[in-house]
């Protein structure tokens, strides 16, 4: 058998691996093996690339792999959890920015492209990949909250992406029509999609970020095979296919979470449609209460469901939900949590940190599922949540979350809010739960209002 | 989803379609068409693989899909290793630095994240 035909069989396996593994990634149990099942394909592809003819600089190559091993573990073994959609959105943009090195590379070795298809693909691998790099560090640099990446929205900004958008495009078509000067349209076109990309994510933030991080995660996968077509190398386009898909798919469910289309996240910010109900009104009957208090009407509840969002992560207080939560089992009463698909910065973020404080996944129920058995629920407990429990989404059809599914904790007996002030979420508008009859209000850090109600109930 | 998918095929058999009348050979069109098959396939068996896969693991699976996404890895080692110039091999070696720390850190980060999700509920 010769080389090549060696190498395509491993091509072939790695592809079938990578496939069982995103499989195995359907259920926890089987999710560590399914990930070694993609690395394992991944190791598996790169010694049968390195056995290509082509291939005859290998030092080069293993130095770039060693450095780039060092500097990779390094960010995965070091990072915080909370820090998780960071580490993501910064690994896509160098997903995104290899796709434009390795295009630009090729373009390099060989500047007479041979035909329309590879042309069409260079010009695809270095605008995708650009717009993913570039949009991701502009994520990165948002969830870091570096202080020079702020949200920035002008007037004119969407003509202006418009417009840079149809540049790239035209110099795609100078790329694919004039390749005698492809490398020169290449690098250009590249470097305006780097504008781009900034100018596309730079107005996002907050509580639209889940949907940003899924889309540019497809992009990444995209951008791969876009490259895989370059190279005519079908373990690319196979690989790059499967994540497009999945970031497609995390896109999707992220924005119908939200009730809102994929445009609108990316072009408009939110609807600037505001909600009639003023702070006053809604917060005129806000009772506080205490963490004695709260502790007292857990010991007597049978079941309580916890809804975490963006601001338990930012308290860091699921260590101390864990805590509370054993407590509460070991006095036999039932504890559940309620995720909502987009509370947190990304897809899945409050079921990590959770996850993390060794929360077992059973408790994390998903919205609908918690919805049916609300009626049961005798204390909810809302922690750094606020526009995914807002019952205005139901009951206003003017307010800029009208028609969001929301976790309806508004139905429990009792709920209790924890949370710093009154301040609205990124909605930007009042929530008439806190006011609810049912409702208490608990001020404070929620990490520290966590470990007081702890206290209050092992003292009690 | 049928809008992606329609899009991506419009464009991809645009470009099948210009490539054939630019090469005027069956045969080149035909590979583009085989890869095109490839891509288009990929992406059925991905949505039904991953559209199974629940929530409280969709930030694992971020990560992980990631790390496969650093398959350019491969390309980066045909550019840094195949001597077309200098300008290729910088590239190319550029190109391997990052794809390998996306494919490592991935990885690495999301075995770390998984090895977190445990069952304790007897």
């Amino acid at each position: 058998m010769n080389t090549a035909v060696l190498i395509d069989l491993s091509y072939l396996v790695a592809a079938v691996l990578f496939i069982m593994g995103l499989k195995g990634l359907t259920r926890p149990r089987t999710a560590v093996r399914g990930n070694l099942l993609g690395a394992l394909a991944m190791a598996i592809a790169v010694v049968a690339t390195m056995m290509h003819g082509d291939v005859i600089g290998w030092g080069t190559i293993l130095t770039g792999m060693a450095i780039g091993s060092i500097l990779g573990a390094v960010l995965a073994i070091r990072i915080e959890m909370t820090a998780m959609p960071q580490l993501v959105a910064l690994f896509n943009g160098l997903g995104g920015a290899a796709s434009v090195l390795v295009a630009g590379g090729y373009l390099a070795g060989q500047p007479d492209l041979e035909s329309m298809s590879v042309s069409v693909a260079t010009a695809a691998s270095g605008l995708i990949g650009a717009v993913t790099l570039s949009g991701s560090l502009v994520a990165f640099g948002k969830l870091q909250e570096l202080k020079f990446v702020r949200d920035v929205s002008f007037s004119g900004q969407q003509m202006i992406n418009a417009g840079l958008a149809l540049t790239c495009l035209l110099l795609c078509y100078l790329l694919v029509s004039r390749p005698d000067s492809a490398v020169l349209w290449f690098w250009l076109m590249s470097v305006l999609a780097l504008g781009l990309g900034v100018l596309l994510v730079i107005s996002i933030g907050g509580a639209d970020m889940p949907v940003v991080i899924a889309l540019l995660n497809s992009y990444s996968g995209l951008a791969a095979s876009a490259t895989g077509f370059v190279l005519n190398n079908n373990l690319l386009i196979i690989a790059g296919s499967l994540v497009g898909a999945s970031g497609l798919i995390l896109t999707r469910i992220m924005c119908e979470a939200m009730n809102r289309s994929l445009g609108a996240v990316l072009f408009g910010t939110l609807q600037s449609g505001s909600s009639s109900l003023s702070d006053e009104e809604a917060y005129a009957t806000v009772r506080s209460t205490s963490a004695e208090e709260v502790a007292m009407m857990l010991e007597v509840a049978q079941n309580v469901l916890i809804v975490p969002g963006y601001g338990m992560a930012v308290a860091q207080a699921q260590h101390a939900v864990r805590d509370l939560t054993n407590l509460l089992l070991a006095r036999g009463i039932e504890v559940n949590f309620g995720i909502h698909p987009v509370a947190g910065r990304m897809p899945g973020h409050m079921n990590v940190l959770l996850a993390e404080a060794d929360i077992a996944y059973e408790r994390l129920l998903e919205m609908d599922q918690v919805n049916s058995t609300m009626d049961q629920v005798d204390v909810a407990i809302v922690l750094g949540a606020n526009d995914v429990v807002n019952p205005l989404a139901r009951t206003d059809p003017n307010s800029p979350i009208a028609g969001m599914p929301i976790i309806d904790v508004d139905r429990a007996r009792t709920v209790v809010v924890i949370k710093r002030s009154l301040s609205p979420g990124f909605a930007g508008i009042a929530n008439p739960l806190f006011g609810a009859e049912n409702t208490l209000m608990l001020f404070g850090d929620g990490k520290a209002a966590v470990v007081e109600i702890g206290k209050a109930l092992q003292e009690s | 989803m049928s809008g992606f998918l329609s899009d991506a095929l419009t464009i991809l058999a645009d470009a099948a379609v210009a490539d054939a009348s630019a090469a005027a050979s069956a045969d080149a069109s035909g590979h583009v068409m085989l890869l095109v098959t490839v891509f288009v396939l990929a992406v059925f068996v991905g949505v039904e693989v991953i559209t199974k896969i629940p929530p409280t693991l969709h930030t694992p699976l971020m990560s992980g899909s990631n790390a496969i996404s650093g398959i350019t890895l491969i390309g980066a080692i045909l550019a840094a290793g195949a001597d077309h110039g200098p300008t290729a091999a910088v590239l190319g070696f550029l190109a391997v630095v990052l794809a390998v720390m996306n494919v490592v850190g991935g990885f690495m980060v999301t075995n770390r994240m998984l090895a977190m999700f445990r069952t304790t509920k007897k």
